[in-house]
């Protein structure tokens, strides 16, 4: 149970970016998970509403994109999808599998930002 | 109301992944070899510790360990009699260890400069889910299950397995008693992290110490 401290992580990052919009709100914070990353994404949304609390992501989505893992399989000279978590091994041929291209991803891809009223001045400016 | 779409792609764990990969350049610049012991809580890391100390320093090797537990210094306090230097991170509540702790714990180390260990131990707190995420600069993760948690503990917890570099089955001594299916741990072990060398120890007998204390003098640079 390590979703609060992730929850906490994301908060930090997000502010950090939001510096380069004064004013911004976050509407949406989209995350791309693994499936080898360990989270429970329950666990992680519950966790996001109670770290966001008195932040400028306060009230914001925050959107769990999960990724399958994908292997390289030698054999095949290709890169697997693999259907869980349960076997390392190619879904085309059955061989063993070493190599591991994606399931480990931890990162926050995008956010939705509100910028706030455009004032006309600023505009015309 | 203006709404904008910013691309971040930033790594949620970025500052650990960060200080890790820094950690682990200063690891390797003083030829010390860090390892990152994880497993369930009971499996037998401090008694394997108890016994690895006492053999690299038979051998002549400096090792030194970093114990991480929620509470209590009981591990720092049996680690210690070696003779080794051992400091407790007690994490009030924290399920894992991060590269922040270590990096905080190596500071002010009385009597330890890194530059005269071979080995660091690093002792997780016990816990088969959110040590998978942190690296700690470690150069071999080492994941571990004993004879009595059940062969399927590698299928449940896919993620610690399969990032670990190394696996050790431990307590084999209670092997028979618990009806131990060897076969069957060492298959699922392979299903997860296909092709990781795996050692089978007792710290109780010493049955398999050989081997593992082998592996760390050939992995020592």
């Amino acid at each position: 149970m390590h979703e609060l401290s992730l929850a906490a992580s994301i908060v930090e990052s997000v502010t950090e970016s939001l510096g380069a919009y004064p004013g911004g709100r976050v509407l949406e914070v989209r995350l791309k998970v693994g499936a080898l990353a360990a989270v429970a994404e329950d666990a992680l949304q519950f966790c996001y509403g109670v770290a966001t609390e008195g932040t400028a992501l306060a009230g914001s989505r925050l959107i769990v994109n999960l990724l399958p893992v994908v292997m390289h399989c030698e054999q095949c000279g290709r890169d697997v999808e693999l259907a869980g978590v349960q076997s390392f091994r190619c879904s085309l041929c059955g061989k063993p599998c070493f190599d591991l291209r994606q399931g480990r991803e931890l990162e926050i891809e995008a956010l939705e930002i509100d910028e706030g009223e455009i004032h006309t001045d600023q505009v015309r400016a | 109301m203006t709404t904008r779409i910013v691309e971040l792609r930033r790594g949620i764990l970025k500052k650990n992944d960060e200080l890790a990969a820094v950690l682990r350049e200063r690891f390797e610049a003083v030829s010390v070899l860090v390892l990152n012991l994880v497993s369930s809580p009971g499996t037998g890391k401090t008694a394997l510790l108890e016994r690895t100390l006492e053999a690299l320093k038979a051998g002549g090797r400096r090792a030194a360990v970093l114990a991480g537990d929620l509470e209590t210094d009981n591990d720092a306090r049996r680690l210690g009699a070696s003779g080794a230097p051992v400091r407790q991170i007690n994490t009030h509540g924290i399920c894992h260890l991060d590269a922040e702790m270590i990096a905080r714990h190596l500071e002010g180390w009385k009597g330890v400069a890194l530059d005269q260990l071979d080995y660091l131990f690093i002792e997780n707190v016990g816990n088969l889910v959110c040590p998978s995420s942190y690296d700690l600069g470690e150069r071999i993760r080492v994941a571990l299950l004993s004879v009595t948690e059940g062969e399927d503990k590698p299928l449940k917890y896919p993620a610690l397995f399969n990032s670990a570099d190394t696996a050790m089955i431990t307590k084999i001594d209670l092997a028979e008693p618990c009806a131990f299916d060897r076969e069957t741990a060492l298959k699922n072990i392979n299903e997860i992290r296909p092709g990781i060398r795996i050692f089978e120890t007792s710290a109780k007998t010493g049955a398999g110490m050989e081997q593992w204390v082998q592996f760390l003098y050939s992995e020592a640079r």
